[in-house]
C-alpha cells in the first residue's frame, strides 16, 4: 500500500486512486488439502444446501403446520403443553423436588445451573486438552445433561395422545347460519339449549358442524338419542323433523 | 457489462478489499466433508445459519398477512393457512423451521463442546453462541403465542405463571412480558409480537455478526 507523499485520491474523496487487483488468495502452500471458500467450497456447500432445502420443503408440504381453534380464555378444561423443545423444562416441574415448596429448584436453581454452566463452560473446563478423554468431568456432565433433557422430553411426550389432541382442538369452520330457515326454527325450540344457537355445541353437547351424517341418521338421533343424549328430545311433527334434518345437513354441506 | 458495472463502483468506493475480505478464507482439510466424510459435523453451524435465513424470509412474508390483534390474529393465520396461495407452505416453513433450527443449533453446540473447541482463545465466541441459543429459545417462546390458538394461549399463560414465581422480580418480569399482572390478552399479544419481530431479531443479528466476525478473525479450530 502506498503511504506518505504522492497519495492519489478519487476526486476530493478519501478513496485511493490506486487500483488493487481483484485476485483470490493463493492457498497452495497451506497445510493439507486446503480449499478456497470462494468459489470452490461455496459451490459444494450450495449443493448440500439445495438437497437440504428440498428435503425440508417435502416435510413442509407433507405435514401442514398445525393450527388449533381460536384461543378461548374461558376454556377451563384445556390442558396446556409448550412446544416440544420446552417439554423438558415443563416435565422437570412435575417432580416433587422441583415443585410446590421447592418450586425455585425447578424454575431457577436447576435450569440456572445447567444453562449457566453451559454459558461459562470455557471457564469451568480450563485444562489445555481438547480431546474428550482429557476432560472427563466436563464431558460427563454434558452427557448427563443431554441424557436428562432427552429423558424428560420423552417422559413428557409419551403420555400425550397427539392425534387425539389435534382432533379435539381442530378449528371449527365458521358458517353463516340462516336463522330465518324453517329448519332453524325447529332447531331453536328442540336442540338449541344444548347444541348452542349456532350449532357450535356446548358443555352438554358436541358441535353439529363438521359431522358426517345423512338426513335419515340425524332424524333417528333426534328421536332416539345417541351417546349421552337421551331419547325423546325432539318434540314435533314428522314434517318439522324432516326440515330440521335437512337444515343440519345443509349447514354441514356449506361448512365443507 | 457486469465487469464494467463492478469497475465503475470500484473506481468510486474501492470495494475490492472489502469483497476480498468476505470472499477469501481458507477451508482446511479437516472440516471439509469432501475429503473426510466425518467432517459433516462441521455443517451444523452452517445449516443453523441457513435455516435462520429461511426463518427470516418466511417470517417477512408471514407479516404481510398476520395481524397482531386478539380479534384478528387467529383469523389472519387461518386465512393464510386455508385461502392464500402457498400460504400453507410459507407458514409451514416458518413452523417447521423453528423446530429444525433448534435441532441444528443443539447439534452445533454439541459438536463444539465435545471437540473442546471453546477453549482458549475462543471463550468469547462460545459465550456469544450460547447467547444466540437463548435468543432462539426466546424466539420460539414468543412465536408460539402469535397464532393465538388454544395451545398458544394456554402455553403462554403457563410460561408467564412460571416467570411470576421468580423471587423479587417475578411480578415485574410478568408485567414486562404480558403488559398486565393478571390478564393474558391484547397487550400480551402485541408485546410478544414486538419481541418476536423486532427485539429478539435485532439481538440475534448483532450476536450473529459478532459470532461470524470472531470465527473469521480466529479461524476455525484445528483438528483434534
Amino acid at each position: 500500500m502506498h503511504k506518505g507523499k504522492g497519495m492519489k485520491f478519487v476526486g476530493d474523496s478519501r478513496i485511493s486512486a490506486d487500483k488493487k487487483p481483484n485476485m483470490p488468495k493463493d492457498y497452495s502452500e497451506y497445510p493439507g488439502r486446503t480449499e478456497a471458500f470462494w468459489p470452490n467450497f461455496l459451490l459444494k456447500e450450495w449443493l448440500v444446501g439445495a438437497v437440504f432445502l428440498i428435503g425440508f420443503l417435502c416435510v413442509t408440504i407433507a405435514h401442514p403446520s398445525p393450527l388449533e381453534g381460536m384461543a378461548d380464555p374461558t376454556n377451563a378444561s384445556y390442558i396446556p403443553l409448550p412446544d416440544w423443545y420446552f417439554l423438558f423444562l415443563y416435565e422437570l416441574l412435575k417432580y416433587k423436588f422441583a415443585s410446590g415448596p421447592y418450586i425455585l429448584f425447578g424454575i431457577l436453581l436447576i435450569p440456572g445451573l445447567a444453562f449457566g454452566g453451559l454459558l461459562l463452560a470455557p471457564f469451568l473446563d480450563k485444562g489445555p486438552g481438547r480431546r474428550p478423554h482429557q476432560r472427563p468431568i466436563a464431558v460427563g456432565m454434558m452427557l448427563l445433561a443431554v441424557a436428562s433433557v432427552m429423558w424428560l422430553t420423552y417422559e413428557s411426550a409419551e403420555h400425550v395422545d397427539w392425534e387425539a389432541r389435534a382432533e379435539a382442538n381442530k378449528p371449527v369452520a365458521s358458517v353463516e347460519i340462516d336463522k330465518e330457515a324453517p329448519g332453524y326454527k325447529v332447531f331453536e325450540s328442540n336442540c338449541m339449549s344444548c347444541h348452542g344457537d349456532s350449532l357450535q355445541g356446548g358443555a352438554a353437547a358436541p358441535s353439529l358442524i363438521g359431522i358426517d351424517r345423512s338426513a335419515d341418521e340425524i332424524m333417528k338421533i333426534a328421536q332416539e338419542g345417541t351417546g349421552s343424549m337421551p331419547p325423546g328430545v325432539f318434540k314435533g311433527t314428522d314434517k318439522e323433523l324432516k326440515q330440521l334434518a335437512e337444515f343440519i345437513v345443509s349447514v354441514n354441506e356449506e361448512a365443507k | 457489462m457486469l465487469q464494467k458495472l463492478y469497475d465503475w463502483i470500484d473506481d468510486r468506493i474501492d470495494i475490492t478489499p472489502l469483497w476480498r475480505d468476505i470472499a477469501d478464507h481458507e477451508v482446511p482439510e479437516h472440516v471439509n466433508p469432501a475429503h473426510h466424510f466425518s467432517a459433516f459435523v462441521y455443517c451444523f453451524g452452517g445449516l443453523t445459519f441457513f435455516v435462520t435465513v429461511i426463518q427470516i424470509l418466511s417470517g417477512m412474508f408471514l407479516t404481510m398477512y398476520y395481524v397482531p390483534d386478539i380479534e384478528n390474529a387467529w383469523k389472519s393465520v387461518y386465512y393464510l393457512q386455508t385461502e392464500v396461495a402457498h400460504g400453507q407452505i410459507v407458514r409451514g416453513m416458518h413452523h417447521w423451521g423453528a423446530s429444525v433450527v433448534i435441532v441444528m443449533i443443539f447439534l452445533h453446540t454439541l459438536r463444539v463442546f465435545f471437540q473442546g473447541a471453546y477453549k482458549k482463545p475462543r471463550e468469547l465466541n462460545w459465550m456469544v453462541g450460547v447467547l444466540l441459543f437463548f435468543c432462539m429459545l426466546g424466539l420460539g417462546f414468543t412465536g408460539y403465542l402469535l397464532p393465538w390458538d388454544n395451545k398458544a394461549y394456554f402455553a403462554t399463560q403457563v410460561g408467564l405463571e412460571i416467570a411470576e414465581q421468580v423471587p423479587f422480580i417475578g411480578e415485574q418480569i410478568k408485567i414486562l412480558l404480558a403488559g398486565d399482572a393478571h390478564i393474558v390478552g391484547a397487550q400480551t399479544l402485541t408485546r410478544f409480537f414486538a419481541i418476536h419481530v423486532f427485539f429478539l431479531p435485532a439481538a440475534l443479528f448483532g450476536l450473529m455478526a459478532v459470532h461470524f466476525l470472531l470465527i473469521r478473525k480466529q479461524g476455525i479450530s484445528g483438528p483434534l
